[in-house]
């Protein structure tokens, strides 16, 4: 794993806004802004959809963005692709050093599958997505929260096909930066997952910044 | 010849092509790669209620597992076991790199113009895909990840992908049965990293047949304790 760091001062970014565990943020990032995620604890999730901002049905694609990578996790030099091939946002400095996009967002329903089937009423990644995606309109619904990027996960996948859930990478402090290509739609749910030991059960807040450069 | 009892139809899929059916919940779909080589990309969605369908993370994640085999099962979003793999000869099938589109097919193959090829021009899943949702009422914002039948995708300690060459043999068959009434979208186009420049899509043969639902004892309920609960959470649905 390379770590970049990234040129841009905290203190001249345009937009900062905080995002607490199990709240969720959406924010029309345009085109030549750039974009960044802190992990203020450390090890925490922030589930990630971006979509084209002038037409969502081309949305981010994470079986695109690991075949034209040609390979599963995610860090400085990635493109962001649409299902249509579009580069939606390139990361462009890291400190994490991989992020994961196959072990999408918990859920309600399938955390009564991976815990136990009394899990049901626990808070989800999934809902805040629907609520946000609802609440923002333009006819963005259920249907559109597609598989998404989990910032500062380690899902490990071994040549041997099997799959795990392993501490973080992540560490407080660390942050993912991407400039955006097109103008982009970002949704992002701060992870309240409290079944998963990745997040030493404590989920915490992330801050998100844009710069316009 | 088929001499089994059970069987309902048979058909050939050729390569570069795309079929759809709503099997019914007891049903169940053998695919044979007839000539070896083939790749079979297949979606998944709830026949009663089309924006529950097949998701890939949910799957992967509930079974600790990047590839697909005899006893895993194809979870929706909602929770619920779409299908599952009730037989297996080739051992890994890829549901982590997608399918081929216009651009990649033609960067790829070239140019393969129906009027000069006729029903053995160039195709692409994506679109392909996009036309048979179509028939359903659904178009590009219900794509979902693939699961591509008889490929192999390694993902290296660094994560890099290598395509695995002469995976599947002449003969190689898998099955899938249907545990709700599940419409599975099929598409024959070359897997999106089967590596060569000369257009040779695969034909599949289709058994189609009706299947027991799965017992207590069934393989793929008590592969997991995951999957145990996942059949709890779809036979309520039928309840």
């Amino acid at each position: 794993m390379s770590l970049v760091q990234s040129p841009l001062a905290p203190e001249q970014a345009i937009y900062r806004q905080m995002v607490l565990a199990g709240e969720g943020w959406i924010h029309e990032v345009k085109q030549g802004q750039t974009f960044r995620i802190v992990d203020l604890e450390g090890n925490q999730a922030a589930d990630t959809l971006f979509f084209n901002a002038h037409d969502y049905s081309d949305r981010y694609s994470a079986i695109d963005t690991m075949r034209e990578q040609g390979s599963l996790y995610l860090t400085t030099g990635t493109a962001l692709k649409t299902i249509h091939g579009r580069t939606l946002m390139t990361i462009v400095a890291d400190t994490c050093g991989r992020h994961d996009t196959v072990g999408g967002a918990c859920s309600m329903e399938s955390n009564m599958v991976r815990y136990a089937i009394e899990k049901r009423s626990m808070h989800a990644c999934r809902q805040t997505f629907v609520q946000l995606a609802l609440e923002w309109g333009e006819g963005l619904e259920k249907r559109d929260i597609t598989h998404n990027v989990n910032f500062f996960m380690n899902v490990p996948v071994t040549p041997a096909g099997k799959l795990t859930f392993e501490d973080g990478v992540s560490a407080p402090g660390k942050y993912v930066e991407m400039r955006a290509e097109m103008d982009t739609l970002v949704l992002i749910s701060n992870c309240p997952q409290l079944n998963n030991p990745c997040n030493a059960y404590n989920p915490t807040p992330v801050e998100v910044l844009i710069w316009d450069v | 010849m088929t001499t089994d009892p059970f069987v309902l139809w048979e058909e050939s899929l050729p390569g570069g092509s795309i079929w759809s059916h709503v099997f019914k919940r007891g049903t169940a779909v053998r695919l044979t790669d007839t000539m070896g080589g083939a790749n079979v990309s297949v979606l998944f969605y709830n026949a009663d209620n089309f924006v529950e369908r097949y998701n890939m993370p949910d799957t992967l994640k509930s079974q600790h597992t990047a590839h697909l085999t005899t006893g895993h099962c194809l979870y929706s979003d909602m929770g619920r076991v779409l299908a599952s793999i009730t037989h297996d000869s080739v051992g890994w099938h890829d549901p982590l790199v997608g399918f081929s589109n216009r651009a990649s097919a033609l960067a790829q193959y070239g140019e393969g113009p129906y009027q000069t090829l006729r029903n053995g021009w160039h195709t692409n899943a994506h679109d392909l895909i996009a036309v048979e949702l179509a028939k359903y009422g659904m178009n590009e914002r219900d794509f979902t990840a693939s699961v591509n039948l008889f490929s192999k995708v390694v993902v290296e300690d660094s994560g890099a992908f290598r395509y695995v060459l002469d995976h599947s043999l002449a003969g190689s068959t898998v099955e899938l049965r249907s545990d709700m009434n599940t419409l599975m979208i099929l598409c024959t186009c070359p897997h999106p990293m089967a590596p060569g420049v000369e257009w040779a899509p695969q034909p599949v043969r289709l058994t189609i047949k009706r299947v027991p639902l799965p017992a207590a004892d069934d393989a793929c309920r008590l592969s997991r304790p995951e999957n145990g609960r996942g059949f709890t959470l779809t036979e309520r649905y039928f309840l």
